[in-house]
């Protein structure tokens, strides 16, 4: 079937079989592969998105369900070439090593700055919880999204 | 969104911490992982895999699922035009399943097809028939029962010769007079659960027929040389006709050192002409690789009254699963390390392997050293109790260092300084308990809510323990380097080691730049195509000989482009780190200098919180310090140490891989749970640098010690706070309230 949708601010569309998940059809039919493909059960939190402006794992949500909708990916953070703070922080931070739990983790991050501009560490260990990272043991994380707050 | 331009990526010198050169990509999406490789006409490729855990194949209809939608070809271990097994050491494993399936999960046929979803409908019409066979899966009956690879592949290597079915290897350590007798004698018997590396990027990969009969493959893994030598002949092409190509590697953690997609991927490429694309869901990851081996160990400490080791006596059982990897070395790794970081005048170590139809084992960070550690701590702490000294006294009046003697008998003759690790972490400030009532978040069993703080308990737990670096036992183990020096000074250095996220392609570019005194170097794709091996990405090895090899290679490009008055000059080096030899089959003795090239220690203190009521933990702080040699870039050291933590802390408290019969229950991360941010603490890391004298600029590895101490030291906490003996990882809630 076809789908048509809003990515990071511009008009897609794409052909789906019905049963293929947002994630695929991002990865593997839209151009967009940024959102990473861990567990596709919802359980890592590697393949995060903004769907209407709320956090959702996209390997949870049908394409065609997002028919019509508007989907933020890692790919749109940043802006016109200059990284989300969150970028930075991440890079500058070490919070980074294989990366592949870093598209979701940055896009929770930067919805978690947008929601709560001083997050204490209870609130960052809170509404990361649901992104598995298995390199760090997420201390430069926190660090990189504390630093990511302090510069915002 | 920021004013500010985006981080600096200049690459600075040796022991700088310059940020990651694929740190911006990687950020922003764009890092190509192995799962996000396309291709013009690519087909998907699926793994048909055995449902059982040890059947006898009858036989195998292909006719429905070759005439349905969409599919290219379907494969069997007929189509497989070389040789038929393939192995990381010995070619004991089936390329696809012939006569019969030794695993659950174990491929037996390959389906290409235009859409992932068509490939998996044709591989649901593959008739397989077996007739499911007795599986082995008691590893301490296994050398009782019916061999599983009669032909004995691990056999007459230089190895012991044990007669016994089903063993992979046993390996005897006789040192001083084994029968010594103590004052005081402490034993126990532990045991260690099966551990998945669980990387989050899936195995994955694309292949691509060269149109001349060769391929190229792009894929994830730890060792490209050593893939292209399995897949070569398997395919019965020479190795130049195989070109492996390092694509992003979504974490690696030893889970890919054995072939995955890799020979499958080509098969069905060159056999359809097409790229073909494979990619495994969770479920399959968690059969498609081999994993930590689970262990029983049983262990006599006997001393002197005053807390100095006499003797000790240490049994290790590993169940290897269904076929060999890396076993072999992991079994004779346990027994070296099995004492500890002690020097003891007297020891009887017996470390065996089997072969069972459990999930296959291998490599996984630590390998052999984190099972004996938990056990040899768990002992030292008892030890402790028996002859009423502080823990942490006890093991520094028997700290081995630099003069002293593994039980092989090898001296040390490089850098370890026990002591100091130990004393370092020891001096560390623990935080003071947190009052009560507090926020549930910060209560063991968190968001659940469950109590309020009564039944909380607060314990504090030490361990300590090392590991070797680099191949041992006479393993050849090399790493080439290439470096293309222009007439301008700009210079491109080539090196297969794979970046599997540890950060080894800042480590390269840190010492070009050091070494050529330039920052204008660029680091060419990792691949078998331009350069020779670089060995693996393991053993804690890789940046100390790639430093080496590409130390080595700057050096000779700058001589040479001297000697020809400034013209541009291309050339490789291969470096070796010193030479090691076999142990004595029979003593399990040194034969030359060395088995072992060196170590590294880590001593760690951490402080946990015990529901005894509920059984449920909160590891609240860590502290460590470990023997880093030179740290190339201190923040990835610490990173290191804080991620390889977290992989002990999983192994203590969550994480095991859970079989029936052989046939594993639990292959999902909902019910495989590694340390999320709400179960990982602040880890505070000192870094002792002391530089190693054979190594370049003095370097050590560095991802293994945290993991082989971690998980003793937390369960030292909870034993601290509970009171109980908590003899198996990973403890479960019914262990800490005595069900
Ligand atoms: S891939 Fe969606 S949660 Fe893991
Ligand atoms: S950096 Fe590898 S999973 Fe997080």
């Amino acid at each position: 079937m076809r789908i048509e949708l809003q990515i990071n601010g511009e008009a897609h569309e794409a052909d789906v079989w019905e049963g293929e998940s947002l994630l695929f059809a991002l990865r593997e039919q839209l151009g967009f592969p940024g959102s990473k493909n861990a567990c596709e059960q919802g359980e890592c939190g590697s393949c995060s998105v903004l769907l209407d402006g709320t956090l959702v794992c996209s390997c949870l949500v049908l394409a065609a369900q997002a028919e019509g909708h508007e989907v933020v990916t890692v790919e749109g953070l940043a802006d016109d070439g200059r990284l989300h703070k969150v970028q930075e922080a991440f890079v500058a931070a070490g919070a980074v090593q294989c990366g592949f739990c870093t598209p979701g983790l940055v896009v929770a991050a930067a919805d978690l700055l947008k929601r709560n501009v001083y997050p204490s560490d209870d609130d960052i260990r809170e509404a990361l919880s649901g992104n598995l990272c298995r390199c760090t043991g997420y201390a430069k994380i926190f660090d990189a999204v504390r630093m990511a707050a302090a510069a915002l | 969104m920021s004013e500010t331009a985006s981080p600096k990526l200049e690459l600075g010198r040796v022991g700088d911490s310059t940020p990651r050169i694929d740190g911006v990509p990687k950020v922003t999406g764009e890092f190509a992982y192995s799962s996000d490789l396309q291709a013009a006409g690519m087909l998907w490729g699926h793994t048909v895999r055995s449902p059982h855990a040890h059947a006898r194949i009858v036989s195998i209809d292909i006719s429905e699922a070759v005439g349905m939608p969409g599919v290219h070809a379907v494969l069997t271990h007929e189509d497989v035009p070389g040789e038929k097994r393939y192995g990381l050491e010995f070619a004991d494993q089936p390329v696809l399943a012939y006569e019969r399936v030794r695993y659950y999960g174990e491929p037996v046929a390959l389906v290409a097809a235009e859409h992932p979803e068509q490939a998996r409908r044709a591989a649901g019409r593959i008739r397989v028939e077996y007739e499911p066979l007795e599986p082995v899966v008691d590893p301490e009956r296994a050398t009782e029962q019916d061999p599983l690879h009669p032909d004995r592949p691990t056999m007459s290597h230089g190895y012991r010769d044990d007669p016994r079915p089903n063993v992979v290897r046993s390996l005897l350590i006789r040192h001083g007079d084994p029968e010594a007798d103590g004052e005081v004698t402490v034993s126990g018997v532990y045991e260690v659960g099966i551990q998945d590396q669980a990387f989050l990027g899936p195995e994955s990969g694309l292949a691509v027929p060269d149109g001349e009969g060769g391929v190229d493959v792009y894929v994830a893994t730890q060792w490209l040389h050593v893939d292209r030598d399995q897949v070569a002949p398997c395919l019965n092409l020479k190795p130049e006709q195989v070109r492996i190509h390092l694509a992003g590697v979504g974490g690696a953690f030893g889970g890919r050192e054995d072939l995955s997609m890799q020979l499958h991927g080509a098969l069905l490429a060159l056999h359809t002409d097409r790229p073909v694309k494979i990619v495994y869901n969770r479920e399959e990851s968690f059969v498609g690789h081999i994993h930590r081996h689970p262990a029983k160990i049983w262990a006599e400490h006997r001393s002197t009254r005053d807390g100095k080791l006499v003797n000790v006596r240490v049994r290790i059982l590993l169940d290897g699963g269904a076929y060999a990897s890396s076993s072999t070395a992991v079994t004779s790794n346990a027994a070296s390390f099995a004492v500890g970081p002690y020097a003891v005048d007297n020891a009887l170590i017996e470390s065996t392997c089997v072969y069972t139809n459990n999930p296959p084992c291998g490599a996984m960070r630590g390998f052999g050293a984190v099972q004996v550690c938990f056990a040899h701590e768990a002992q030292m702490d008892k030890l402790a109790e028996a002859l009423d000294i502080d823990p942490i006294e006890l093991r520094l009046l028997n700290a081995l260092g630099p003069g002293g003697s593994l039980p092989t008998g090898q001296k040390i003759t490089g850098t370890l300084p026990v002591a100091d690790v130990i004393r370092r972490a020891a001096e560390l400030d623990i935080p003071e308990q947190e009052e009560l009532p507090r926020d549930p978040m910060r209560l063991p069993g968190g968001s659940g809510n469950t109590t309020r703080g009564e039944g909380v308990r607060r314990g504090v737990g030490f361990a300590v323990g090392f590991k070797n670096i680099g191949y041992s036992e006479g393993f050849d183990d090399y790493t080439a380097a290439r470096v293309r020096l222009d007439a301008d000074g700009s210079a491109e250095v080539h090196c297969a080691a794979a970046e599997v996220g540890q950060g080894v392609a800042n480590v390269i570019l840190q010492v070009a730049r050091t070494e050529l005194g330039s920052s204008d170097v660029v680091l060419a794709p990792h691949t078998t195509a331009t350069v020779d091996s670089a060995g693996s990405a393991s053993a804690s090895r890789m940046t100390w000989m790639a430093a080496g090899a590409v130390r080595d290679a700057c050096r000779a490009a700058l001589e040479e482009r001297q000697q020809n008055g400034g013209k541009a000059v291309d050339v490789e080096r291969i470096y070796r780190h010193p030479r090691t030899t076999p142990l004595d089959p029979e003593t399990g003795q040194i034969t030359g200098e060395r088995a072992h090239v060196a170590y590294a220690c880590a001593a760690m203190r951490v402080v946990a919180e015990v529901d005894v009521e509920l059984g449920l933990t909160r590891v609240v702080w860590i502290g460590t310090a470990q023997d880093v040699g030179k740290a190339v870039n201190p923040q990835a050291v610490t990173g290191q140490i804080e991620g390889g933590t977290a992989q002990g802390l999983g192994l203590a408290l969550m994480e095991e891989i859970q079989t029936r019969d052989g046939l594993i229950t639990n292959a999902s991360f909902t019910d495989y749970l590694i340390p999320t941010t709400l179960d990982m603490p602040p880890v505070v890391s000192v870094l002792i640098e002391e530089a190693e004298p054979d190594a370049p600029y003095g370097v050590k590895g560095v991802g293994e010690p945290p993991t082989v101490v971690s998980t003793a030291a937390v369960v030292a906490a909870l034993r601290a706070a509970t009171g109980r003996e908590l003899t198996r990882v990973p403890v479960k809630p019914d262990d800490i309230v005595g069900l």
